[in-house]
Order: C-alpha cells, then sequence, then structure tokens
C-alpha cells in the first residue's frame, strides 16, 4: 500500500514538487511570522524579578528628574538604583543601519553584571572604581567619559574594532558625538541582544542636557524580590503629588508595555499567517482532486481487484498527508533554521526566535492541510462505483 | 457443480424518473471449468450480467451464486474481499497502473493477502512466465505492446489463483494476431488450468473458443 502512495507521488513529479514547495513556502511564512510574536515575547523575558523600572508616569518618551534618584535609593529594600536613557543617533555612515545606544552611568553595569559577558576590553593604564558585580575589564571605560561598550554582533555588523572612535550624528540630542569603543560584550541572555551600544550618562548629561539631568528610565535593583509591590508602592506614592509623577512596574511589565506599543500588529500577523494557511489549503485540496479525478479508473480497477473503499481511502489521505507534512516539515524546520538569531531591524528587540512550540504548530498545521485537503478527494475515491470508474474510460 | 449459478436475475437503472430494465429475470447456469461466451448487440446487458458475476455491480433482485458464495447478499468489504480471492478480471482495455511495471502490476492482488514480499514476487513472476512476459518483468504499460499488456492483465488475473476469470472484451482493442495469442492463453487456462472462464464479446471467431455460447438480447438469453 505504502509503495503504491509513493509511486503515486512520483506520478507527476512536477506537481508533487510545486505543492510540496507551495506548502512550503506557506509554512516558512507562517513560522516566520509567528517568530515575530516570539521575538516580542522573548523580549519581555530579558526582565528580571528582582528589578523594578521607575518612568514617567504620563509616558516614556517624557524624562524625570535626576533629584528622583537619591529619594529612590532611599526606600527601604532598594539595594541600588541605575540610570538608562535613550539615546537615539544615527551612524552618518550608514543611516539605514539603525541600533539602539543607552545612555547608563556606572551602577548600572553592576544591576545588569549576569546578563552580559565582556569577550574584549581595553587594557586599563590605571586603576578604577568597578561597581559591585561589574567586570573588572570595564576599568578602561570607567576612566573615560566618550567610551563605550558595544555589542559583539553589532561590532561585527558594524566593522568597528576595539579602541575604534566612532563618530555618530545625534537626533534627540543634536550634534556629532564622538566614541571610542573601550570594551565588547556577548549577551548571556539572549534577550539583552547583542547589537546595543552603551556609553556614559555623564556624557550625555554634559553635552547633549547641559547638565540638566533628565533621567529616561530608573532600573532598581531589589534586596529581596518578593517586596516588589510593596517597593513600588512606595516609590510612586513619593511623587504622587509631584511634577512628574513616576509609575513603577517590573521590568517584565514595563517590557510589555513596551511591546503592546505595537497595539493590534501581533493580531494582523496572526490573520496574515492564518490567511495564508487556508490559501495553500484550498491550493493543495484543489491539487489533490484534480490528482485524483485523473485517476478515476485506476481506483475503479483496484476495487475490482478487491481493495476496499477504506484502503482506497486511506491511501488518497496517505498521499496528501505525505505531501503537506513533507512541506510543513521543510517550511517549519528551515524557518527556525534561517530566521532564528536574525537582527531586528531597530535595536529595541532581541535577535529574532521561534519558539518549539511554534514550529510544532506549524508542523501540525501541515498535517491537518493534508487531511483537509485529501480528505475530500479521499471520500469521493471510496465513494466511486466500480462501475461508474470504469465507465469514465471505456 | 455449477460454477456460476444466476438465479431470476433482474437488474433494473433508473435515471431521473426513466426505469431501464437491463435484465430481466435471466437464469444462467455455469459448470466448473467451461468456457463460456457470451455475445449479443451493445446495449443488450453483456457487461452488465458480466458485472454482476463479477460481484462489480449489485442485481436489482434475484440470486448470483459464484464460486459457492452467494454474491447478492454481499456488501462492501466482504464483497471486496470476495472479490479478491474468487474472481479475475481481464478488461478490454487492459487498465493496467501505468506508473507500475508489469511486475508491479501482476503483485497487485497479492497486497491484499498476507504473504512476504519474496513470494509475492515468486508468484507474479510465475504468472508473468504463464503468459510468455518472463521476459517483461520490469517494462512498464508503455513499453509494452497491446498485445503484451493484455497477457500482463491476465497474468494480474490468475496470480492470486482465482476459480473464475471474467473478460470483457478482451480481444477488442487488439490485431488479429494478439487477438489469437490472448485467445489461445484464455483456452489454455480453461484446458490446462481448469478455470471457468466467462467472456463477452461481439466476435463470432473469438466466440469460437469457447465450450458453450449464449446469445443475450434485450436482457433474455438464448443458446
Amino acid at each position: 500500500m505504502l509503495k503504491l502512495v509513493i509511486v503515486n507521488l512520483f506520478r507527476n513529479p512536477l506537481r508533487t514538487f510545486l505543492t510540496m514547495a507551495s506548502v512550503t513556502v506557506a509554512l516558512f511564512l507562517f513560522c516566520a511570522l509567528g517568530g515575530i510574536l516570539d521575538t516580542l515575547q522573548e523580549s519581555i523575558k530579558v526582565g528580571s524579578e528582582s528589578r523594578l523600572v521607575t518612568r514617567n508616569k504620563i509616558s516614556l518618551v517624557q524624562w524625570i528628574p535626576m533629584a528622583y534618584r537619591q529619594r529612590i535609593e532611599a526606600v527601604p529594600g532598594v539595594k541600588r538604583v541605575a540610570i538608562q536613557n535613550w539615546f537615539g543617533a544615527q551612524d552618518p555612515a550608514d543611516t539605514k543601519g539603525f541600533f539602539a545606544q543607552f545612555a547608563v552611568d556606572d551602577p548600572w553595569y553592576g544591576v545588569y553584571g549576569k546578563d552580559y559577558e565582556l569577550v574584549d576590553a581595553t587594557p586599563s593604564s590605571a586603576p578604577a572604581d568597578i561597581p559591585e558585580g561589574a567586570d573588572p575589564r570595564l576599568a578602561s571605560y570607567f576612566q573615560e567619559q566618550t567610551a563605550c561598550v558595544v555589542g559583539q554582533k553589532l561590532m561585527e555588523k558594524k566593522g568597528w574594532k576595539l579602541g575604534q572612535t566612532i563618530n555618530l550624528a545625534g537626533t534627540i540630542y543634536p550634534g556629532t558625538w564622538p566614541f571610542t569603543i573601550r570594551a565588547v560584550y556577548h549577551a548571556k541572555k539572549k534577550s539583552f541582544g547583542d547589537e546595543t551600544m552603551f556609553f556614559h550618562y555623564k556624557y550625555l548629561n554634559e553635552k547633549g542636557m547641559g547638565g540638566f539631568g533628565a533621567v529616561g528610565t530608573y532600573v532598581l535593583e531589589l534586596n529581596d524580590p518578593s517586596q516588589a509591590s510593596a517597593i513600588t508602592h512606595a516609590v510612586d506614592s513619593q511623587f504622587e503629588n509631584a511634577a512628574p509623577a513616576t509609575l513603577t512596574e517590573t521590568e517584565q511589565a514595563f517590557q510589555a508595555g513596551f511591546v503592546s506599543m505595537y497595539g493590534n500588529i501581533p493580531f494582523v500577523l496572526r490573520v496574515i499567517g492564518l490567511a495564508i494557511v487556508f490559501s495553500i489549503l484550498l491550493i493543495a485540496a484543489n491539487t489533490m482532486m484534480t490528482s485524483i479525478r485523473e485517476r478515476t479508473s485506476e481506483f475503479g480497477v483496484l476495487k475490482t481487484l478487491g481493495f476496499t473503499d477504506g484502503a482506497v481511502f486511506r491511501m488518497v489521505v496517505i498521499e496528501a498527508a505525505v505531501i503537506t507534512l513533507g512541506g510543513g516539515l521543510l517550511g517549519s524546520l528551515g524557518a527556525r533554521a534561517l530566521v532564528t538569531g536574525a537582527s531586528v531591524p531597530g535595536g529595541f528587540f532581541p535577535p529574532m526566535s521561534i519558539y518549539w512550540g511554534t514550529v510544532l504548530t506549524g508542523i501540525a498545521i501541515a498535517v491537518v492541510i493534508g487531511a483537509v485537503s485529501g480528505l475530500v478527494p479521499a471520500v469521493q475515491a471510496s465513494r466511486l462505483r466500480i462501475v461508474d470508474a470504469l465507465r469514465r474510460v471505456e | 457443480m455449477a460454477s456460476v449459478d444466476v438465479r431470476n436475475v433482474v437488474k433494473v437503472y433508473r435515471r431521473q424518473t426513466e426505469e431501464l430494465r437491463v435484465l430481466d429475470g435471466l437464469t444462467l447456469s455455469i459448470p466448473d471449468g467451461a468456457f463460456v461466451a457470451l455475445m449479443g448487440p451493445s446495449g443488450s446487458g453483456k457487461t452488465t450480467l458480466l458485472n454482476l458475476i463479477g460481484g462489480i455491480d449489485q442485481p436489482t433482485s434475484g440470486d448470483l451464486e459464484v464460486a459457492g458464495t452467494n454474491i447478492a447478499r454481499l456488501k462492501g468489504a466482504q464483497l471486496a474481499r470476495w472479490r479478491s480471492a474468487s474472481i479475475g478480471y481481464v478488461f478490454q482495455l487492459y487498465n493496467l497502473i501505468p506508473v507500475l511495471t508489469a511486475l508491479e502490476n501482476v503483485e497487485l492482488p497479492l497486497l491484499l493477502v498476507r504473504m512476504s514480499p519474496g513470494e509475492r514476487r515468486k508468484r507474479a513472476e510465475t504468472a508473468l512466465k504463464l503468459v510468455g512476459l518472463g521476459e517483461r518483468l520490469k517494462h512498464y504499460p508503455r513499453q509494452l505492446s497491446g498485445g503484451q499488456e493484455q497477457r500482463v492483465a491476465i497474468a494480474r488475473a490468475i496470480v492470486s489463483d482465482p476459480q473464475v476469470l471474467l473478460a470483457d472484451e478482451p480481444t477488442g482493442d487488439l490485431d488479429r494476431k494478439s487477438a489469437e495469442e490472448v485467445l489461445e492463453l484464455l483456452s489454455r487456462l480453461n484446458r490446462e488450468f481448469k478455470k471457468t472462464i466467462v467472456m463477452v464479446t461481439h466476435d463470432p471467431h473469438a466466440a469460437e473458443r469457447a465450450t458453450t455460447r449464449y446469445h443475450l438480447d434485450k436482457g433474455v438469453l438464448s443458446n
């Protein structure tokens, strides 16, 4: 029986190939689109339970004063506070190759010390104060105001070298901004991302803000994550009647809120994915129907020889399933192999991820397409009366 | 003992409101080992009778006992299993599966029987040798002449060693020489292997090979 199925698959190799290819492409797209959703999900994972983020209550793009820092640090349960400020400059040599840059203060490297590791750094000529939890090799960075730390993948992409001075053109903070690369990092957690640049907040404050001290977000490291809710309340209640008021939330909630700014895009992606799958279902069903119709007399012969209706039904369904499952495996696994790790333009998100769950969903969809597309012709073939089938030829 | 026993069989085709009575109370008894030719004009019901005997169509009423089984009462899978074990069918247009070799075509009925691949192949080879195509095992139908295709079809019909062979115009699409070869083969199967053969034909020359000839006209049988 299986041999008959295989032989029939190669009866019209071009048609089988094209049908399988269409399923492959559809499932590749489905999984790639699913990968975008997975990547959004992955970006939420950057958050740690032991960290909170405090921002302006009105909007993420509004600033909060530097003066809040001491008051936040004084809240019981807060171990330390770090500054993280979006910079948003461009590389004049590659204006379309956008990447994320953050101005951060020294404690930030300790707060995130477990999320990255240094792969290279300029040796320091003099000792420097290293924040608790930060890599001592960052000494040369801490000693130089225009120094920066760059992700390994970004270095490779831009072709930059350690020690090189790069000039970025400011957008939010106008002017030309020279930076010297003093360290290269590799993300320990994929969600941390390997394509970001970090530099001194002090540099931004002095050159870009005239020492005004506006802060984008504060990152709060906690002594005890179980106290997060109480600390959130304690921080925000301090500034409840101040201008501006603050909003403190867990880092995960902060990231999720960031993702939610994409609005209905995840929904649209799901709809597009399902539309692709549905259209392929119709194509596969049509192909199977044509293939079966061409073999009507052969089914009549097989039944005359003693093949039961059930055997004919199974033969057709298996044939459809092999075509679509083959395409589904190629498309879904191909998407995971080729798309995983690809950069997401903008630098806001970690590299593309396609969860195994998405791949398995793709494969399951391929099986369903096979079953559904094979079902109608299989029922037709199994119900075919022998005399009618033979009459179509004779 | 009768190999085929048709008793008072009626076959009516219904097309919308119209009824077409193709066989009207037909009774026929074919003894074991007989070679019967069924003749008659087009639309006389020859193929319908053959289909009823072969269990690929059902009578409207009446009884059909073929190879020891009353097939009028069998349905679906039971009937399919019976066909597989008891009947060999030869079509006018050979009806070989074009993507299978001669050997694979002959093996087809044996796929329904519990049998090792080696045994299956051996039996299919024997059947093909019997019809004189031992050298054409790997040939596809398109690589064979019409006469050779029909002989492969006969090998396929006999490979599971059925008691009854049914042939519907087996020489209808062949030249004279090939037709003679096929008729000789059927005669041999009847003579040497004692197969009961029921052959529908328009050709009086082909009918001469049969030991008994019946004439069917408007659903009524005569000698």
